[in-house]
């Protein structure tokens, strides 16, 4: 199976019922080091997860699992009903690379390729991956560079940009994958304050169109008004989970407690 | 095991030969680098000039080219003074054109290393009214050997295979041992094989020698 | 200084300027060819890809180029089964003997600062490729070489100018290229002055040349960053980077 055919069968598979995401128990182990000791989830299409937590609890590397940029040592990985697996071989790893096409990654230091122009960034996965032409990858290209306020800004160079602009067009890149899921791994904690607002801009632009998010920040304030649900990870386990209103204004474990007295002032903006 | 066929003991003589003309070219190199990167941040133009025309056309004219200009055109000079036929000791030739070389070189990676050192550290002397020669004794001196450090060491290890090139004009070196055996025996490949392996030994122990020197030239200070 | 005896010798030096330049642009050609698959190997994690690469450009980097050369031309004639083999018609030639060991140090070199280029790109970049679905493949070729060539560019064009200086060696092995052709005329003329200088500034102008073609190229393809390429400092920075036989890598940034 090419990887086109192989993003197709998981585009077949998905539907409303199922939950566009289910993770059973994620384990991972860094050597000696337990990062992750279980922690489940279950998004359904178009819910938008925050998730919590002090440096070190193990988000980023939850997220990161998800794709596989980390391959988990245990627990199992459902996207839209198909059970993930990391296999070994090329089918394994042709897997594992359409199933990274349909989870669109948004990173903290935006990795966008220096020596590619915005557009050549935006367009190169949909034309080498999806196999669109080079005419429709743009055409969608310039349509989601609308979308994130950057239309003027298509032939510059990503070392042109603010760290803002930078994000912004990174998020346009995973877009133009069009993924089901899209994960924010902290994506504006590398930005300058005043950059911030613009990238949260866009983020809750996508929340409100409806589409399945899981975004790890430390924007509490952002977080507690885009999402349907938190989730608050303490040393690799789900320490608290529940709606943004319970979980800010009422939190039941002392650790949390602890964490929002701590962000006070995120938690202003 | 190679069979060496008697001629393992000339091989180390030019063993030996090739480290006497590395170590001798190496000592004057440094010395001839030193002074080039002065003159290349001395205030008189023509000093500077004089420096930049010597680095780059050493830089730009291969090596056997140098060494063949030297020892042939300082036959004929040395001829012309003495009115007789006299020949440039393979040795003083080689070594002499090697340490010019190897100046080039230097100059450059010297030249680097004394403007890596913090300048902030040059100030600080200044204020505290310390002369010239001091500061660049203390201060300057000093720290510059830390950033040649790796420059120096390339070049050394380009220096030990460069000496091979001397044979070329008769000196009895590792490399010249090897092709008078090799033509004795009608057996090339035991005598250069076994030459590649002395230089692969000698590059080895230098690298190790070079690590070594580059963490103690490093003590006390963090790095990334 | 006779005028008159350069003005005589020049054509001549001329002329073999262009064994000079087929002997270095071939090498340069097959060597890049070799080192690009070995760069990558070279660049791997696993040690069973990694090792054996490595063993080679140990072994070519830490030998003077004059052996590998006779090794390959003397040693090629001393094996009877290459003798009577069909390899034979090409290894007879001196010519080929010194673009094989040409080539084969070149390689050496070029992959060794290939791989200090690819482990120099950023490790954000190469994730952002994995994360939108690109294969290895895929990533290695749109992303991570054009990125490690930009990075080895400076490094690398030194080693462009340190291989046109060892095509001089193939003067030992009766190739009649630039420097060869000189020392046949100063043996028939004995003049070494004029005929060595000429040739020295032939290759001095050679040199010149490929520097600022470089110089050129690596502005050209730095458009995408805010500061331009320090050019000025890169005869620097590409020697260190190039002469370094380390084990770890030889990109120093």
């Amino acid at each position: 199976m090419t990887i086109q055919q192989s993003v197709g069968v998981f585009r077949a598979t998905a539907d409303d019922v199922q939950p566009a995401l289910r993770v059973i128990e994620l384990k991972k182990q860094f050597g000696p080091v337990e990062v992750l000791r279980g922690v489940s989830l279950t998004a359904r299409r178009g819910d938008v997860i925050s998730i919590l937590g002090s440096s070190g609890s193990g988000k980023s590397t939850f997220l990161r699992c998800l794709n596989f940029l980390e391959a988990p040592t245990d627990g199992e990985v459902w996207v839209s009903g198909r059970h993930v697996r990391m296999r070994e071989g090329v089918a394994g790893q042709r897997e594992i690379n359409a199933l990274r096409a349909r989870l669109g990654m948004v990173f903290q230091t935006f990795n966008l390729w220096s020596h590619k122009t915005v557009l050549d960034n935006i367009i190169e996965a949909p034309v080498h991956v999806l196999g669109l032409s080079r005419g429709e990858a743009i055409e969608r290209a310039e349509a989601l560079l609308v979308k994130v306020g950057l239309a003027d800004r298509r032939n510059a160079y990503p070392s042109h940009l603010s760290g803002g602009q930078q994000q912004r067009i990174a998020i346009a890149r995973t877009l133009a994958m069009e993924p089901e899921i899209l994960l924010f791994d902290e994506p504006t904690s590398a930005l300058d304050p005043e950059l911030v607002g613009e990238v949260l801009k866009v983020i809750r632009a996508l929340a409100e169109e409806g589409r399945t998010m899981l975004v790890v920040t430390h924007e509490l304030g952002f977080a507690r008004q885009v999402s349907d649900r938190i989730m608050f990870l303490h040393q690799g386990q789900v320490e608290e989970e529940g709606s943004p209103d319970t979980v800010f204004e009422d939190p039941s474990s002392p650790r949390l407690r602890q964490f929002l007295a701590s962000h006070v002032g995120a938690l202003r903006s | 095991m190679m069979n060496m066929q008697g001629f393992a003991d000339q091989i180390a003589i030019g063993a030996v030969t090739t480290l006497q003309t590395a170590a001798a070219s190496l000592v004057l190199g440094i010395g001839l680098g030193l002074c080039g990167a002065a003159a290349k941040r001395a205030s008189s133009r023509a000093t500077r000039s004089v420096a930049g025309a010597y680095t780059t056309i050493v830089r730009g004219v291969p090596e056997l080219l140098i060494i063949l200009i030297l020892y042939f055109a300082g036959t004929a000079a040395l001829s012309a003074l003495f009115g007789r036929y006299l020949e440039v000791d393979a040795f003083a030739a080689g070594v002499f054109a090697l340490t010019i070389v190897f100046g080039a070189y230097a100059t450059e990676v010297f030249r680097a290393a004394i403007q890596a050192v913090p300048a902030g550290q040059i100030e600080a002397a200044r204020a505290l009214g310390l002369s010239r020669i001091s500061i660049w004794r203390l201060v300057i001196l000093p720290q510059m050997w830390r950033y040649a450090l790796p420059g120096l060491g390339n070049l050394w290890l380009t220096l030990l295979k460069d000496t091979a090139l001397i044979s070329v004009v008769g000196l009895d070196d590792l490399m010249r041992k090897a092709s008078v055996a090799a033509g004795v025996t009608h057996d090339p490949l035991t005598f250069y094989s076994a030459a590649a392996l002395v230089y692969l030994l000698f590059t080895s122990i230098s690298l190790v020698a070079l690590a070594a020197l580059e963490r103690r030239s490093y003590r006390g200070i963090r790095t990334a | 200084m006779n005028l008159s005896l350069i003005l005589d010798v020049l054509p001549l030096l001329a002329d073999s300027m262009v064994l000079t330049a087929k002997l270095t642009i071939a090498s340069i050609i097959l060597g890049a060819f070799i080192a690009l698959p070995l760069s990558l190997m070279r660049a791997s994690l696993t040690a069973f890809l990694s090792f054996p690469v490595l063993a080679y450009t140990f072994v070519f980097r830490g030998t003077p180029l004059l052996i590998q050369l006779f090794l390959v031309y003397y040693g090629a004639s001393q094996m009877d089964w290459i003798r009577s083999s069909a390899a034979w018609f090409i290894l007879r030639e001196p010519f080929w003997c010194a673009l094989i060991a040409f080539s084969l140090n070149h390689a050496a070199y070029t992959t060794e600062i290939l791989r200090g280029g690819i482990r120099a790109v950023p490790f954000g970049d190469v994730e952002a490729a994995k994360a939108l679905g690109m294969s290895y493949a895929l990533r290695t070729r749109r992303v991570v070489l054009p990125a490690a060539i930009r990075l080895a560019l400076p490094a690398y064009a030194n080693e462009v100018v340190l291989m046109l200086k060892a095509s001089s060696l193939a003067s030992t092995i009766t190739l009649m290229e630039l420097t060869g052709t000189a020392r046949k005329i100063v043996a028939q003329t004995f003049s070494p002055y004029e005929v060595f200088i000429s040739a020295a500034v032939i290759y001095l102008g050679i040199t010149l040349v490929i520097s600022y073609a470089f110089a050129h190229l690596e502005r050209h393809l730095a458009k995408h960053q805010q500061r331009n390429a320090q050019t000025g400092m890169f005869w620097f920075a590409e020697m260190i980077a190039t002469l370094r036989p380390r084990l770890r890598g030889s990109v120093s940034r």
